[in-house]
């Protein structure tokens, strides 16, 4: 056994698809000799040259644009975004390209975009947000949000040998975690299995990414109280494995839905109406929402704290859901 | 391609978009469509130059690039109709064209959208030590695009094998490129990347063939990109139904004094390369090739609506 990191098991994992595969290449803003904004390619320049891990120009157009006819052609491109909000500057190749290849052309495009999501850090309003949102709603594109190490390993795996592209996201604060797993990798996973993280009968708890540790945090809590909440983490948005979230509301009765981004026109709203469609007659209260209020995140950091759930919020929103 | 062929190209285009029109006149296709009379000797030129590995991206205005690199007139038309044998099955329309096996690898409807895709596909061929040269169909609407700035630059910091191709017809819709560009020479803009670059002469064919052969070799030889710009003008209106009101008819007479197909047929009969029977039978050749395609499209089945959900994943 070892102990290894997220950023790390994320290095490997992107290492050991390029040992592997020589149509895998990585590209994106300042991933060579700095090692990426959050440190994930650091290294990875050395043994492996310019060629395959490309520095690019402040270009996010240009060159997430290039990755897609790079992937349609048969290369396997892995594209960094620095921040997630910068995404927006090539939401165009994204939404009108990458996502029509394969449903109105019938081409491939094995295309990973990874992406740091999330606040906590202070960036503020421009480098914090959680955007799935836009893109959770364009058909074609797959959503992948690991809030483990060895997820981050198990999902990245899939998304490097697919046939269609991929946002994939990490959440700032999940970069520093640590976990105890044997010598190399741990085994790729299929998308759309959602993960219980801690069984419970009273209410399920339905979070994603950054937000899973939060709700971990926030069972712990409950259970002290005597209150058995489960936690489910959905580690891909698309696909949505609805029938775990099902299964949990039918059992629990009770579901709280908790995004880190704001309230309205979230994918929490999506995640709760798709239990209440199934599950409506199972339910013993409305089901509920706990996100961001409905404005930029900003830098301060009691100002972004009180923005953001948290273990805490959400305890209290579970102990008014089971009162 | 002989130049015979490139004429029975440029009338296979000429005829096949003038049937596109009158097939929305009588309401018998749907959609839209931007047709490209007038520019048939910069998508065959540009053909006629290609080499079979090289791969072509091209814009909304793109039935001609895709005719000329091989398209069979029949399922670009049944496209058209929505109809099942279309290229893609009724799924892209008259915008979205793509056909690999024959490297066309199309548009999708936005204006400047394939510019990094074709920068893309020039990246993969570098990679993989290919002598593939990605060619991209662009017009003067889309050299306003930020993208297309930014896509030169990053293929000239790569020295990337590809051959930027803008086909200046003096129109973005309806905004004359006297309206839209600062400085009217879009080749101009290679000088402040460092790239080769060439103007010429979009409706006369013999210049464009030279012209892209020359861009082609010089990406294909490791010199990186080329931007290459084809004058012509626009004969038709920007899509079905446009009226053509910000331009005068005087304008337009005096354009179809320089329209290629008939400059190219003065060539052909100067230098003794073709009769005018040869060009009467080609004519008709070509007015029956549009027919059988129409009746092609209009007899093929719909697609199938209850897969229309299916197939947006492997």
């Amino acid at each position: 056994m070892r102990t290894v990191t997220y950023t790390q098991i994320l290095r490997e994992t992107l290492a050991d698809a390029l040992r592997r595969d020589p149509r895998v290449f990585l590209m994106g803003e300042d991933i060579g000799t700095y090692g990426g904004a959050f440190g994930v390619t650091r290294g990875l320049l050395q043994e492996f040259g310019p060629e395959r891990v490309r520095d690019t120009p402040i270009s996010e157009p240009a060159f997430v644009g290039a990755a897609i006819g790079a992937a349609a052609a048969g290369s396997r491109p892995v594209v960094e975004i620095m921040f997630m909000d910068f995404i927006a500057l090539a939401a165009d190749q994204l939404i009108n390209m990458a996502a029509k290849l394969r449903y109105v052309y019938g081409v491939s495009c094995p295309l990973v975009v990874r992406t740091p999501i999330g606040g906590g850090r202070g960036y503020g309003a421009t480098h914090s947000q959680s955007l799935e949102r836009l893109f959770t709603g364009v058909p074609g594109l797959q959503i992948v949000a690991p809030a483990t190490v060895s997820d981050a390993s198990a999902l990245l795996q899939t998304a490097l040998a697919g046939a269609d592209p991929v946002i994939f996201l990490e959440h700032k604060l999940l970069y520093p975690l640590r976990e105890e797993l044997p010598e190399g990798l741990p085994p790729a996973l299929p998308f759309g299995r959602a993960r219980v993280v801690c069984e419970g009968r009273r209410a399920t708890i339905v979070a994603w990414s950054g937000m899973v540790p939060q709700a971990e945090r926030a069972a712990e809590l409950l259970a002290a109280e005597g209150i058995q909440a489960e936690v489910l983490d959905l580690r891909t948005l698309v696909p949505l494995d609805t029938e775990t979230l099902v299964a949990s509301a039918r059992k629990t009765g009770r579901v709280l839905v908790v995004e880190e981004g704001p309230r309205t026109g979230g994918f929490a709203a999506e995640v709760a109406c798709r239990i209440f469609e199934a599950a409506h007659d199972s339910l013993d209260a409305p089901i509920r929402r706990l996100a961001a209020p409905d404005c930029p995140l900003p830098a301060a950091r009691n100002l972004e704290a009180a923005c953001l759930p948290n273990a805490e919020s959400i305890a209290t929103e579970v102990r008014a859901l089971v009162r | 391609m002989d130049l015979l062929t490139c004429h029975e190209q440029m009338l296979t285009i000429r005829r096949f978009e003038e049937a596109v029109e009158r097939l929305f006149r009588e309401g018998r296709i749907g959609g839209t469509a931007h047709t490209c009379i007038g520019q048939e000797a910069v998508a065959v030129g540009t053909a006629a130059a290609l080499q079979p590995q090289d791969a072509v991206t091209s814009t909304h205005r793109g039935h001609g690039h895709f005719l000329a690199r091989g398209a069979e007139p029949g399922r670009l038309m049944a496209e058209l109709f929505g109809r099942a044998t279309g290229y893609l099955r009724g799924r892209g329309g008259s915008q979205m064209m793509m056909d690999a096996s024959i490297g066309f690898y199309g548009a999708n409807g936005i204006t400047g959208g394939s510019i990094p895709f074709a920068v893309g596909l020039a990246l993969d061929a570098k990679l993989r030590g290919t002598k593939r040269v990605a060619l991209c169909f662009f017009g003067d609407g889309a050299a306003s695009q930020g993208v297309f700035h930014e896509t030169l630059n990053l293929a000239a910091l790569w020295k990337l094998p590809v051959v930027f191709l803008c086909e200046n017809n003096g129109y973005a819709m309806s905004t004359t490129a006297s309206r839209s560009l600062a400085h009217p020479h879009v080749a101009d803009r290679a000088t402040v990347y460092g790239i080769a670059s060439a103007q010429t002469d979009g409706n006369d064919l013999l210049a464009v063939r030279q012209t892209v052969a020359d861009a082609l070799d010089h990406a294909r030889c490791g010199h990186g990109p080329f931007l290459l710009e084809c004058r012509t003008y626009r004969l038709s209106g920007h899509s079905r139904g446009d009226p053509r009101e910000y331009r005068a008819r005087d304008e337009e007479t005096a354009a179809w004094q320089r329209e290629p197909i008939a400059r190219f047929e003065a060539y052909l009969l100067a230098q003794k390369l073709a009769t005018d029977a040869d060009l009467t039978a080609r004519h008709a050749a070509a007015k029956a090739r549009i027919e059988q395609a129409i009746q092609f499209a209009e007899e093929s089945p719909l697609p199938d609506a209850a897969s229309v959900a299916q197939g947006v994943f492997a």
